[in-house]
């Protein structure tokens, strides 16, 4: 991730309150962009390679235990099998953006990724809700961090959205970027819960405000995940965030995300919608956990111009 | 190719053509060149011309140039055809719409593929809009085809239809006219246009392949030569052209008088209104669809780009950014937005028309990406500093270029958006329901898309207000254009008139004590006519009764101004227009027995007198109770929450020309559903007996009837019917007449391509009632409005 932090800005409610986000226009937008662009044969090698540097691997289940943990970090070490890398073409073994895990999970997740240059990204403040009180909230984070995570992902409370409380949202989250310290912080909008694109606009704004560096969509764990029509919203509200301060904010699509086709299709967003630059691991991450090994299977296919079987890449 | 790695680095695209091998086997399968396609055959290729790939400029094909004599056989076949056609059950011709749509999506990507070879257009556009909206335009025809008999009952299909589409959206443009002709029984001739035959001619083939009757569709290729002989052909009983303003001005001509029903869909200018609480993003998302879609050769293109002075330089600033990811190239691979212009003459008349905006103060913004040098590529362009009347804000250039510029309020933005001779379509982007549906409402195009822009449905009427044409294609609006009520059985043609007779001393003609003046009426007063001159009146026994006013010009052109001024009629509520005509049924009923007596006057018996009157007050009565019954719909348009509202909207200004027959019925048969709908009026009463046309606005005097409603002008019939055709500000014309007086009508109504309804024969007043006369008094709006939060 990249060492420009997002300073923040004082809380400005005039850069969201009158923001306007048509919902029918969003959807066509979104539904047809990906229709626009195409990417066929070593280019699509490139980007999923690029995709697949993209990807927080990620686990948050309630059976996560220190094996699991430990196996998902050796699979983030080495996302590919030898021989594909090898006819790639490429000079060494990609690996992914960071492992994503539960806070208890993050000293698991340091041992097994040291030396690898591999974050450990975890989730804190009373994920997925976000509904513990705030001293614990923050101490969540500390804890986090202390324990060696590099990122944070940390969840707004989206009541404070849906009631319209967006000075009481830039507070918490201020704090919360405080809290962090060195650590890059993600705000998980929890987008399915906020349920309207105009809510997704102004949290997307209040938490750049208060300092995140990455705005991210989803938990995993609303009923709805990521979609193309909530990332465009959010990547618009980037947009005119960077145009406002000149600080390129990152933003990560979460929950819902599987194939090596969702991955280009959010890759074709990016670049369509925020350019070349947000296609790189330190302004993009895809949060996921089978998407690799579609991807595995999608660039051995580009080798082998066969279609490959699951069962011929690594677990995760 | 590049290595992976180097892919890593740039994280371009890449080249992703679509494979055209299949197509490409045909083309040389056809290598020979392609005849007609006549009676379910093709004929032999004969006088070929060559037909290009726009984005290589190389040739792909010949087809045959239609002759007269090849106009003449497919015409021949489509009437034989017609027989039979007409005469199958609604069940029979929707199983062939049903089997035609069926095959166009079993040959999906051929056709989306040729269209591209052909036209230009990118394959997204072929693939993704141009041929699901041909597929959906046959099923849902198919679905007219089997309720026609029940649905229009009364109504039949007309005959051959001559049909002549452009090169723009070819095979789109082909379901459109051929789809609803043969769901109502028609058979078809169609041209398509020069430049693009081919998806056409493979339409063809798949009418064979479906088992289409030989001889229902007949497709002849060709030139204008082409066109012109199917437009003057007498077998032919409807013309529909979709295409240059210029064109359809001169079908309207050619057609004058031949009896045939013509629809024609025409150029625009249309606007792309943004106000400061839109969202700006979705806005410019719709620029890019309104304009740089298929080029900006869209009759429709939203290419005056109106935007609040409050959020215009952060929309221009945004809409620049957004031009530069825009990709111009190789219509077949999958990741360009925009191809060629379809031809090099296309070309040189986009050049041309943006040099000339720069020439005359424009200041020209275009995207930076690269432009193929082979082809007719023209970059995605901005005009900006530009005023309402500069070229690039007036002239349709039917390319990738729009201009902007600012407006204040709400009001301006209406008035902007409607200084200009074109009405077919409008863009409107607000978050605010009243902001966005009072601009609807005021807009003058016959397609209005709120927050969207470029929305295409069979089930909603398509075409334009003003000189963007008339008619509709598409929905119910569009299925009454290949269809008529049978004429009267006791249809006799009408007589010329003679002149009227301007000689003093015809003999008394006053019966009254007290000498009474009838005047011309306009803007509410009794005006006494600009010539100064009278003409005697004589009743059927030829006895004169009475002198009325010699109307000439100036009358015609100051009762158009004062309609065109009375536009309150049109805003105020069905219900008070209902209220005003019930009260003219209540002043005319009082004065039951003068009316009648004026009619004896004028040599009706004094029972039929009666009869007559009488059947007036029921028919004001018909129309009061139509004014707020003859509402409009909601078409169930193919899209998730969207609702299409189709608005009965007024033309505005009508000019009505009474039939001779039945002065007072006759007069009050047209008047009153112009009224009931909303239209203010220039009426001219029948020639010989205007008499109780002009005791008829002391009714209307008292009727509270607002001043220039309806205006009266006496006199001779044909000069004031023709200076009404000729006027630019009458909407719509109504006429009865003799042939050529309707010929003439059509002629004149070239102009401003105002709609026009002539009635060369005697009508049956008993049966002059009915929503036809509502429909004619009308015109479809369809506002097209997605929501959702």
């Amino acid at each position: 991730m990249s060492t420009q932090r997002n300073t923040g800005t004082a809380f400005k409610p005039e850069w969201f309150e009158t923001a306007q986000v048509n919902t029918s226009a969003a959807e066509r937008r979104a539904a047809t962009l990906t229709t626009r662009r195409s990417v066929k044969k070593e280019y699509q090698a490139g980007w999923l390679v690029k995709a697949l540097q993209c990807i927080d691997l990620t686990t948050l289940a309630g059976d996560d235990t220190p094996g699991r943990v430990h196996r998902l970090c050796a699979k983030a070490r080495q996302p590919l099998r030898d021989d594909i890398v090898e006819k790639l073409g490429l000079a060494k073994m990609p690996v992914v953006g960071a492992v994503c895990v539960y806070p208890t999970m993050v000293p698991h997740a340091v041992k097994a990724l040291q030396g690898s240059g591999i974050p450990v990204a975890s989730v804190a403040t009373g994920f997925p809700a976000g509904l513990t009180p705030l001293p614990l909230r923050l101490a969540e984070i500390k804890y986090a961090v202390e324990q060696g995570a590099h990122e944070i992902d940390i969840v707004i409370h989206r009541a404070q959205v849906l009631m319209g409380d967006w000075q009481q949202l830039y507070d918490e989250v201020s704090a919360m970027r405080e809290a962090c310290g060195a650590a890059h912080m993600k705000a998980i909008l929890a987008t399915g819960d906020l349920k309207t694109l105009r809510n997704v606009y102004k949290a997307s704004m209040v938490a750049m405000q208060a300092g995140s560096d990455f705005i991210k969509t989803s938990t995993g764990k609303e009923d709805v995940n990521a979609t193309l029509p909530v990332s465009l919203t959010m990547l618009r509200a980037l947009r005119d965030y960077g145009e406002y301060t000149g600080q390129p904010i990152g933003f990560k699509p979460a929950g819902g995300l599987k194939t090596a086709k969702d991955a280009m299709n959010w890759q074709i967003l990016m670049k369509e919608e925020l350019g070349r630059r947000w296609l790189e691991p330190d302004l993009f991450r895809i949060g996921a956990s089978s998407m690799l090994s579609d991807i595995e299977r999608q660039l051995e296919h580009f080798i082998t111009g066969r279609y490959s079987a699951l069962s011929h890449h690594a677990l995760a | 190719m590049p290595t992976v790695t180097e892919v890593l680095n740039t994280m371009d695209y890449g080249p992703a053509p679509e494979s055209n091998t299949i197509v490409k086997d045909w083309l040389a399968a056809h290598q020979a060149g392609f005849g007609h396609y006549i009676n379910g055959a093709f004929t032999k290729p004969k006088n070929l011309f060559d037909v290009f790939n726009p984005s290589t400029a190389e040739k792909i094909a010949s087809a045959s140039n239609g002759t007269a004599a090849d106009v003449d056989t497919a015409v021949d076949a489509a009437a034989r055809a017609f027989k039979s056609w007409s005469a199958l059950s609604g069940f029979e011709r929707a199983k062939h719409l049903y089997a035609l749509a069926r095959h166009i999506q079993k040959r999906e990507r051929f056709l989306a593929v040729l269209e591209t070879m052909d036209n230009g257009k990118t394959i997204r556009e072929s693939r993704d809009i141009d041929v699901p909206l041909v597929a959906r335009h046959f099923y849902h025809h198919a679905g007219w085809a089997q309720l026609a008999d029940t649905e229009f009952k009364d109504y039949g299909p007309l005959g051959v239809c001559g049909q002549i589409i452009p090169w723009n959206f070819p095979l789109l443009m082909l379901a459109w006219k051929i789809a609803p002709a043969l769901a109502a029984g028609n058979t078809v001739v169609l041209k398509p246009a020069e430049f693009t035959p081919l998806t056409a001619l493979a339409f063809a083939e798949i009418c064979t392949e479906a088992g289409l009757p030989p001889g229902v569709v007949n497709i002849i290729t060709g030139d204008g030569d082409t066109g012109s002989a199917l437009v003057k052909h007498q077998g032919v009983a409807k013309i529909a052209f979709t295409g240059s303003t210029d064109v359809g001005r001169i079908i309207r001509r050619e057609t004058a008088g031949s009896g045939k029903k013509v629809s024609l869909e025409l150029g625009g200018k249309s606007p792309f209104i943004v106000f400061e609480d839109a969202d700006l993003d979705a806005a410019v998302e719709g620029v890019v669809d309104a304009v740089w879609f298929n080029q900006g050769q869209v009759c429709c293109a939203g290419t005056r780009l109106l935007v609040q002075e409050s959020i215009y330089e952060r929309l221009i600033a945004k809409l620049k950014k957004r031009m530069e990811t825009l990709r111009v190239g190789d219509p077949l691979d999958k990741s360009n937005d925009m191809g060629p212009l379809v031809d090099a003459v296309q070309l040189a008349r986009v050049r041309s028309l943006v040099k000339k905006g720069e020439a005359e103060g424009g200041t020209l913004h275009q995207a930076s990406c690269a432009i193929p040098e082979k082809g007719y590529y023209f970059a995605p362009s901005l005009f900006l500093d530009v005023g309402a009347s500069s070229s690039v804000m007036q002239d349709e250039i039917f390319g990738p270029v729009i201009a902007a510029m600012s407006f204040r309020t709400p009001d301006e933005a209406a008035s902007i958006a409607n200084h200009t001779r074109y009405g077919l379509a409008a863009s409107i982007w607000s978050e605010n329901i009243n902001v966005a549906l009072e601009a609807a409402a005021r807009v003058k195009a016959g397609v209005v898309w709120i927050n969207s822009t470029n929305q295409f449905d069979a089930a909603a009427g398509f075409g334009g207000y003003k000189e963007s044409g008339f008619g509709r294609e598409g929905g119910r609006e569009g299925l009454f254009e290949y269809m008529a009520l049978p004429k009267p059985r006791s249809a006799e043609k009408q007589k010329p008139l003679a002149a009227p007779v301007t000689s003093l001393g015809q003999g008394p003609s006053a019966a009254n004590l007290i000498d009474r003046t009838a005047k011309m009426f306009v803007g509410g007063k009794q005006a006494r006519p600009d010539s100064g001159y009278s003409y005697e009146i004589f009743s059927t026994k030829g006895k004169p009764i009475g002198l009325a006013g010699l109307g000439n010009r100036k009358d015609i052109r100051n009762a158009v101004e004062a309609a065109r001024n009375a536009s309150a009629w049109s805003g105020v509520s069905a219900h008070n227009r209902a209220q005003v005509l019930y009260f003219i049924a209540e002043n005319l009923n009082a004065r039951a027995e003068e009316f009648a007596k004026r009619l004896v006057s004028g040599g009706h018996g004094g029972g039929e007198a009666k009869r007559e009157v009488d059947a007036a007050l029921q028919r004001i009565f018909y129309y009061a109770a139509q004014a707020d019954k003859y509402d409009g719909r909601i078409h169930s348009t193919n899209a998730k929450r969207q609702t299409t509202l189709a608005f009965n909207e007024p033309y505005g200004v009508m000019g009505l020309v009474a039939p001779a027959e039945a002065p007072l019925l006759a007069m009050i048969s047209l008047l009153m559903p112009a009224l009931a709908m909303g239209n203010r009026v220039v009426l001219v009463p029948s020639q010989n007996m205007p008499l109780i046309t002009t005791d008829f606005y002391q009714v209307l005097e008292t009727s509270d009837v607002p001043a220039g409603t309806v205006n009266i002008v006496t006199g001779a019939r044909d000069e004031l019917a023709k200076t009404l055709a000729e006027h630019d500000e009458v909407d719509a014309l109504w006429y009865h007449g003799d042939a050529a007086g309707c010929t003439m009508v059509e002629k004149a109504s070239s102009g401003n391509l105002k709609s026009t309804w002539t009635t060369a024969h005697t009508i049956d007043l008993s049966e002059a009632q009915g929503t036809e006369y509502l429909r004619r008094a009308t015109q479809v709006k369809n506002i097209w409005i997605p929501y959702g939060e």
